[in-house]
């Protein structure tokens, strides 16, 4: 069977499962929709909250980014997973015994006002959409690759899909999706990279395989790869801090990813889900060791692909080069232009005026076309021909695209067909996984803390449910919109949705919890300062044409600077203003302690049980 | 918990005023870890332990990419340990102190 074949197999039978599994578990009130009915197991809650976590940036793009940064690759892997500490010590326990719904409505209720609920409400869609839209382009991306269908198609048939599975089953439905998705997601992962790793140092086990030597070589293969980067004129792959990823910015970054994975609200509405705080606390844990599975792995692959990169295609005629290089650059992921030798060359850094391998990037397949005929004019010495590196150097496009490292470990690695498309379904998990929990949380945030909470506190269940159905069905078509219009590359967006939540979200909570002084009004200046500042930075410096390194720090790991601002904010104006009351004092004690903690309803019984 | 603070038995305010405080020691001597493990040595000192070496990776490089997570998960695992126990034994301090 061909890799499109399986694709469609996979895809089709995987994509089912998903349906059946949403109709099995259909809710009909609002606590099953919005949080699961509190009666999700921590070890299925943990594996959930993975792969709500994972998305199509971690899984498709991660591993492609550590490939081309080496050692400061880390700050994705230290960032994404040491925000669970944070998660799990500082918030989890303490949201679980305040026991409601959303975090907007922890915000509103510690700080007793409605227009924090409605600045919470605002930054968590922002932050949620942000994120969101990364999801729906990864989606049309690997439909685009491995079905041969436009980006758009891609888009679509990912938008109908979640649309039926988020509307259907809410939180419920979700979460059980999710179950299935980690386990499609990460068998789709570990497989190719156990796979090269074997073939590669012996060892079966890729962490280890990384630290291993190479078989027939007797060099370890971190040695050999710094050899063969700085011969072919690219940084160290070990050696930190280099280039624009200096110590202060890579210190920010790592920071900032932590701050706000610890503050994004699709992950922090998760540990709502369990029966009691120490599930909560369990929930963290088994959440951490399922994403690890992946994280541990992600550099194993970078590392590998990246030395089957170099040494695979440096030096190869057409006639010599690997099968999976001719079939993946029909994609335009990577895009060959020799300079007259006849042989590949590969090389960055200083040598970077060599290189013959570029990416097609934003560039049509009209322009590449042209691009392609101009340059073999150019070869044949003939009239009107220009050279197409030069072309694609001047556009920035030098080098084969990220995402290339995981969708083509497998065949990098000569792995069977089916295996290529199990990746394909995997990149789908990923992104349906990651948007749909988002999504939930802007219907949450809508028809839970603004129609419930503020416009109409008298609604019926019924009425918050069509509300909540409603916002999702829309939420879901601008996600797809987005999507097809998208606003920055995948993982570019996905990492500022970070810095906006580490600015925002993570101090008020903190502050919300462990602080009894902290009032109203500098909670809310705190929070506008510290979202105001770091988007306003981002903004500037990726489309205002501002100098990205005011401070000497990036858009990404300016989350650092508003969070600190939204700290220095929030507690400079405390002393000015009055403590929370008599209730809000009780509220804090409250959720210190594990006591009485209101008890998880049965997930199978309705409304009625409340 | 309709009690203000000042309402309450003083032998219940203690057992949580003393819950409180060990939550709060567990957690910072975590957090002290976390930071060392990860913002330490994964960033601050990653180019001073890169001249060391474990197996084929150089230390500060594995601690970047593997270690810290190692550390991370291990660090959540302990902490659900230690509070689950001490949840328990406040249980038990809270029924003595209303018996």
């Amino acid at each position: 069977m061909s890799v499109q074949a399986w694709t469609f197999l996979f895809v089709g039978v995987t994509f089912s499962l998903y349906l059946v599994i949403a109709w099995l578990s259909r809710v009909s009130d609002t606590k099953g929709f919005y949080v699961a009915g509190q009666g999700i197991p921590a070890i299925a809650n943990g594996m959930a909250t993975a792969a709500d976590w994972m998305s199509a940036a971690s899984f498709i793009s991660m591993a492609g980014l550590i490939s081309t940064l080496g050692y400061a690759g880390g700050m994705y892997l230290m960032g994404w997973t040491g925000g669970y500490v944070l998660l799990a010590l500082l918030l989890a326990p303490y949201l679980r015994k305040f026991g409601h719904y959303t975090v907007p409505d922890f915000i509103g209720d510690r700080y007793r006002s409605n227009a924090v609920r409605i600045v919470a409400v605002i930054c968590a869609i922002f932050v949620s959409f942000t994120y969101v839209a990364g999801q729906m382009r990864g989606v049309g991306i690997v439909f685009s690759r491995f079905l041969e269908v436009d980006v758009n198609v891609g888009v679509y048939v990912g938008v109908a899909i979640v649309f039926v599975y988020a509307t259907l089953g809410g939180m419920k439905g979700i979460t059980w999706t999710q179950v299935a998705q980690y386990w499609v997601l990460i068998t789709a992962f570990l497989t190719p990279a156990i796979a090269i790793s074997l073939d590669l140092t012996g060892s079966a086990i890729p962490q280890i395989g990384l630290g291993s030597d190479l078989i027939g070589e007797g060099t370890p293969l971190l040695a050999k790869l710094n050899q063969i980067n700085a011969d072919l004129g690219f940084a160290s792959y070990t050696e930190p801090f280099i280039g624009q990823w200096d110590k202060l910015n890579v210190f920010c970054v790592t920071l900032a990813l932590m701050a706000g994975t610890a503050g994004l609200p699709h992950v922090i509405v998760r540990f709502y889900t369990v029966k009691n705080v120490a599930a909560a606390r369990w929930s963290a844990f088994w959440a951490l060791l399922f994403i690890a599975m992946l994280y541990l792995t992600a550099p194993a692959i970078g590392a590998f692909a990246r030395y089957t990169m170099l040494e695979g295609l440096n030096g190869k005629t057409e006639a010599e080069l690997p099968e999976w290089f001719n079939s993946w650059e029909q994609t335009g992921l990577v895009l060959w232009m020799d300079d007259g030798d006849g042989k590949l060359t590969y090389t960055g850094g200083e040598r970077a005026d060599e290189n013959e391998l570029f990416r097609s990037g934003n560039l049509g397949a009209v322009r590449i076309g042209e691009i392609r005929q101009n340059h073999a004019r150019w070869l044949a010495g003939e009239p009107g021909g220009e050279n197409g590196g030069a072309v694609l150097r001047q556009a920035g496009l030098s080098g084969p695209d990220r995402d290339i490292i995981v969708l083509a470990t497998p065949e990098m690695a000569g792995l069977a067909n089916w295996i290529i498309a199990l990746v394909a379904a995997g990149g789908l998990a990923a992104a349906l996984s990651t948007a749909s929990g988002l999504l939930l949380v802007i219907s949450s945030s809508v028809a839970h803390d603004l129609y419930y909470r503020i416009i109409n506190p008298q609604a019926t269940e019924g009425q918050r449910l069509l509300v909540g159905r409603t916002v999702i069905g829309f939420a879901v078509v601008i996600a797809g919109i987005l999507g097809i219009y998208p606003p920055g590359f995948v993982s570019q967006v996905v990492a500022f949705a970070f810095g906006l939540a580490a600015a925002s979200f993570f101090p008020i909570i903190v502050l919300g919890i462990f602080s009894r002084r902290v009032g109203t009004y500098p909670a809310m200046f705190g929070m506008i300062a510290g979202i105001g500042f770091t988007a306003t930075y981002i903004l500037g410096s990726v489309y205002g044409g501002w100098s990205s390194w005011a401070f000497g720090i990036g858009p990404q790991g300016i989350g650092v600077v508003g969070m600190v601002i939204n700290f220095a904010v929030t507690l400079g104006l405390t002393p000015f203003f009055p403590a929370p009351d008599q209730s809000v004092q009780e509220l804090i004690l409250s959720i210190r302690e594990p006591e009485g903690a209101p008890p998880a309803l049965d997930i199978e019984l309705g409304p009625e049980a409340e | 918990m309709t009690h203000t603070p000042d309402e309450r038995d003083p032998k219940v305010a203690e057992a949580i005023d003393r819950y409180w405080k060990k939550n709060l020691f567990i957690m910072a001597v975590l957090l002290t870890i976390w930071a060392a493990a990860g913002l330490g040595a994964g960033v601050l000192f990653a180019d001073t332990l890169n001249a060391f070496y474990l197996g084929g990776y150089p230390l500060g490089f594995w601690f970047a990419q593997q270690g810290s997570i190692f550390t991370f998960v291990v660090l959540i695992f302990i902490y659900a340990v230690l509070l689950n126990r001490l949840d328990k034994q406040h249980h038990a301090d809270l029924e003595e102190a209303q018996s």
